[in-house]
């Protein structure tokens, strides 16, 4: 019985796995690069909802809704400012700059906040609480809601991809920026967009990973980067539906890890990511291998 | 048989160039530079309003440069593009096809993810006005309503230009910039496409366009112009010009016609630009 | 256009092509001037000295391995971590099972070039993006692995065992001898393979690599060689680390923050040339030791001055010096001189035919010339 709480755990963490992965998926696919930084912007936005409730006092769920547009505002920028100009000097030069920028946030945090980690606390005994199926099994409130938050931004992310005139222009851009340059596009601003989604999704799982758990100035990449990658490659790139999966995979290969040893719950999720990556290198639910 | 240039005087006698009306598009004394290689070296056009203005060249001559630079994808290292009398030489791609400049570029270049209709509508993402709707595509290519939803990458190489044409036309440009239109594509489907030119140019389009295919451009063109290596070889009308000519202005052979002897090959440093022989 | 003229008007053999334009001999010899000091400074200075030398010159062979596989293979690596640590740990093992660390590091250099050939396997077929972060999980992965294993430590680590014989002089100065041997193995390596067919693979590469392919170049051989020597280059230092440690902690060797200072280094100072990094590890040891005690902050002001760097001085430190002074310390590069002319190459054209090509040898290219410069939409000539 222990083995299907552990399953429906790893379940539910997908979502918040998904939540991290989205942005990156969405900027591979978009800009084809993979933002080294992205999972510190997103303790960064754990740590202003974190001062903005000491400061503020505000209930903890509005932080949410100051903190994720402010930063997705702050990551259009980035992404006309640094990102762009890293962009036109190349790939490579764009891995650099990101990961520079990891390195200066998460040194930054450290610097200012020590290496303590801190918790979004919750306070509200409803979202601390748990549904009890059984005696054996406990999900909690928490991580329900976290799941659910993600199939509903997953949705409407796809929604807005498909369906919208943005998300068309996004696609056409991902599909040949040049081509949509001459259809009138200024594929820098779909850039912008593209990233201020990405950074808006990952500030949610940041604050949602803060609330879950803790956030400290190492878990942009320990956890929220590396996490978020291997539900991309074990999912598929292409389709948000399939980050959902890879979170999914990764969240019930870890818990099943940590069943079997305690201390082997990230390993665990690695290991299965390297075998996706051995045997079926593009993701469970692309078709065709990716070259 | 030519499409008929709006207003347009004919070429005097000694070959000077026409003063016609106030060009639509002009380009003047253009430079293009590939990283150190000079792939453009002071051309200079000019396009009126309602005419079909038509490039050709081997390959390498610079053609699909020129109109690369034109849509603005490539920035020139002197002269100048002008646009209705305005400067827009330092003006973005996007900004330029706003304006009405749009091109259809070499390849098709569809967006391979997205479907005919979804192609269509990119088109008319920042399009003009004008009278140029998806549905009014849709009743030129016959065949493509009924496939609107097919994945852009399932469709033929011709209906691969069709909708890249149409969806170059719903952005209602005032110039069409068509690059290569005839590449991988089988002749019968090129004369097809090409059928459609008058249509186009029924609405009040003109039409630029880089054609490997000589004879293809002389049918369709009013006034054409030949490149090689960069520079300006031949200019006028397809009525005024002999094969000869054309075919001198094309590989650079110098003596060509003369019986008995071969061409010598030019060197470019020595390539004038010629009218007539 | 004259050049192209003169070339092919004239027959192959009346050009020159030389390895340098000024003489190499030169340079080789201070070189070997600065080795034999470098050799003697336990004789000239304290100890303190030392110590922080061996540090320099653990970055100095860490920047040059990944200098070596970003600069010059194109493969931007941030998992190289993993084999300082897998180093780190061998000279472990070994230790613990008796033998001298001292005698363990090679052997963990070899171990290290070994384990890097599955690890290729795994990530080889990745690019760029996805290349980089592969190689992050596989490091957490192999720390993960390691740190199960209570015998070596488990998540805490354990003291080196095997030195307990030395005084603490004689130690520091064996440590800093075998530092100082590592870097100049490391350095000399690197430059005489780049100077032999792998580097002009890997320019070949690094221009067009279907045409490399074509004209019958092992591209995935050669990266893989790369990728196996930085492997083995990065292993050493680990080694070296844990002999200077005294200790190994996987928190500690298998720390992102050495991917971080090798690459920054090497930005910073030049990437695509062999001085660079020493330019590089010059700069971050002055910062870390200006710096010390304020933690975090020279990684902090490293990272920005690399991001500026990298976006508007691409070439690095070296890249300025080189393009006023078109110095090379370590020519790996190939030069062509035109017959007559006095040797100064073909006139004309642009910048000298001998000059220009010269440019297009190794080395002071940089990243714009890496294969991730080519955009969609960089035009094609018709």
């Amino acid at each position: 019985m222990a083995w299907v709480n552990a399953i429906i755990q790893g379940v539910l963490t997908g979502g918040l796995y998904a939540l991290f992965a989205c942005g990156l998926s969405l900027m591979f696919g978009v800009m084809k690069v993979i933002n080294l930084a992205h999972g510190d912007l997103a303790v960064v936005a754990g740590y202003v909802a974190i001062g903005i409730i000491t400061v503020t006092h505000i209930p903890v769920l509005w932080s949410v809704v100051v903190v994720v547009p402010v930063m997705a505002v702050a990551g259009y920028l980035l992404q006309r400012t640094m990102i762009q100009s890293a962009l036109n000097r190349g790939i490579l030069t764009t891995l650099i700059v990101t990961f520079g920028l990891s390195v200066v946030i998460e040194n930054g945090l450290l610097q200012f906040f020590t290496a303590n980690s801190r918790a979004i606390g919750t306070g509200l005994a409803l979202i601390s609480g748990s549904f009890k199926l059984g005696s054996q099994i406990q999900i909690g409130y928490l991580l329900v809601v976290i799941f659910a938050v993600a199939v509903v931004v997953l949705l409407g992310l796809q929604y807005f991809l498909s369906a919208s005139r943005y998300g068309r222009l996004i696609r056409a851009v991902a599909d040949d920026q040049e081509a949509a340059q001459l259809a009138g596009a200024d594929y820098r601003h779909v850039f912008g967009v593209a990233a201020a989604i990405a950074m808006g999704t990952v500030a949610l799982g940041g604050i949602a990973y803060g609330m879950y758990s803790q956030l400290a100035p190492t878990t942009g990449t320990d956890t929220i980067l590396l996490f978020a990658f291997a539900a991309v490659v074990i999912g598929g790139l292409g389709s948000l539906w399939g980050t959902l999966l890879g979170g999914v995979v990764l969240g019930v290969a870890q818990q099943i890890g940590a069943q079997i040893n305690i201390s082997d719950e990230v390993l665990a999720g690695y290991i299965v990511f390297l075998a996706v990556l051995v045997l079926r290198p593009q993701g469970l639910t692309t078709r065709r291998a990716q070259s | 048989m030519t499409a008929d240039g709006g207003g347009e005087p004919a070429v005097t006698a000694d070959g000077q160039r026409p003063e016609a009306g106030t060009p639509l598009l002009e380009v003047r004394d253009l430079v293009v530079h590939h990283g150190q290689l000079r792939a453009l070296d002071g051309i200079s056009l000019r396009v009126l309003p309602g005419e079909v203005y038509a490039i050709i060249g081997a390959n390498g001559a610079g053609k699909s440069t020129l109109l690369r630079t034109i849509a603005g994808l490539h920035q020139p290292t002197a002269g100048s593009v002008l646009f209705d009398g305005a400067d827009v030489t330092r003006l973005r791609p996007e900004r330029r096809a706003r304006r009405g400049i749009v091109m259809v570029p070499e390849g098709r270049r569809l967006f391979g993810s997205l479907t005919v209709a979804e192609n269509l509508q990119v088109g008319i993402a920042y399009a003009r006005r004008g009278p140029w709707t998806v549905e009014l595509v849709y009743e030129m290519f016959g065949w493509m309503r009924e496939r609107r939803n097919q994945r852009t990458a399932q469709l033929s190489g011709g209906e691969q230009q069709a909708v890249a044409l149409g969806r170059a036309l719903v952005a209602n440009p005032r110039v069409l910039l068509l690059d290569e239109l005839s590449l991988g594509l089988a002749p019968v489907v090129v004369q097809r496409i090409y059928a459609m030119l008058p249509q186009i140019l029924a609405t009040g389009l003109t039409v630029l366009l880089v054609e490997q295919d000589v004879s293809q451009a002389l049918r369709v063109a009013s006034r054409i112009q030949c490149l090689l290596e960069g520079r300006t070889t031949l200019e006028g009308r397809p009525a005024d010009v002999t094969a000869d000519q054309v075919e001198v202005a094309y590989f650079g052979l110098a003596g060509a016609g003369k019986a008995g002897e071969g061409g010598e090959p030019l060197w470019p440093g020595s390539t004038r630009s010629s009218r007539g022989c | 256009m004259s050049l192209v003229r003169e070339a092919t008007g004239r027959s192959a053999e009346e050009f020159r092509v030389a390895r340098s334009r000024r003489n190499v001999a030169w340079t080789g010899l201070g070189a070997l001037v600065v080795v034999v000091v470098l050799a003697l400074f336990p004789y000239l200075v304290g100890a303190g000295v030392w110590t922080i030398m061996v540090q320099a010159f653990i970055v100095l062979t860490l920047a040059s391995m990944w200098n070596l596989l970003a600069g010059y293979a194109g493969l931007v690596s941030v998992g190289q971590q993993a084999f300082v640590g897998l180093g780190a740990y061998f000279v472990l093992i070994l230790a613990i099972n008796g033998a001298s660390p001292f005698a363990a590091l090679p052997v963990a250099a070899v171990g290290c070039g070994v384990v890097a050939l599955p690890m290729w396997w795994l990530v080889s077929r990745l690019r760029s993006g996805y290349f980089a972060i592969a190689t992050w999980v596989l490091a957490a992965t192999i720390m993960l692995v390691i740190e199960r294993f209570s015998s070596i430590g488990g998540g805490t680590g354990l003291p080196l065992p095997g030195l307990a014989g030395y005084t603490p002089t004689l130690l520091s100065a064996y440590t800093y001898w075998i530092a100082l041997a590592v870097t100049v193995v490391a350095l000399t390596s690197i430059y005489l393979l780049l100077r032999g067919r792998l580097g002009l693979v890997l320019t070949a590469i690094r221009d067009d690599e279907v045409a490399a392919r074509s004209c019958g170049a092992r591209v995935g051989l050669a990266r893989l060689l790369v990728f196996v020597v930085a492997g083995a280059g990065c292993g050493a230092a680990g080694a070296v680390l844990a002999i200077n440690q005294l200790q190994v902690q996987p928190s500690a060797v298998f720390s992102i923050q050495w991917t971080a200072e090798m690459a920054f280094a090497v930005i910073i100072g030049g990437i695509g040339t062999i001085e660079g990094p020493i330019i590089g590890t010059a700069v971050y040891m002055v910062l870390q030791q200006t710096l010390a005690s304020y933690n975090a902050w020279y990684l902090i002001i490293l990272g920005l001055v690399a991001i500026v760097v990298v976006l508007f001085a691409r070439r690095g430190l070296w890249g300025l010096v080189d393009e006023h002074l078109n110095v090379r310390l370590f020519p790996v590069g190939y030069w062509l001189h035109a017959p007559g002319a006095g040797g100064r190459g073909a006139a004309g054209g642009n910048g000298g035919g001998s000059r220009g090509l010269g440019r297009r040898g190794l080395g002071g290219r940089g990243l714009g010339s890496l294969p991730g410069r080519r955009r969609a939409g960089q035009a094609t000539r018709t």
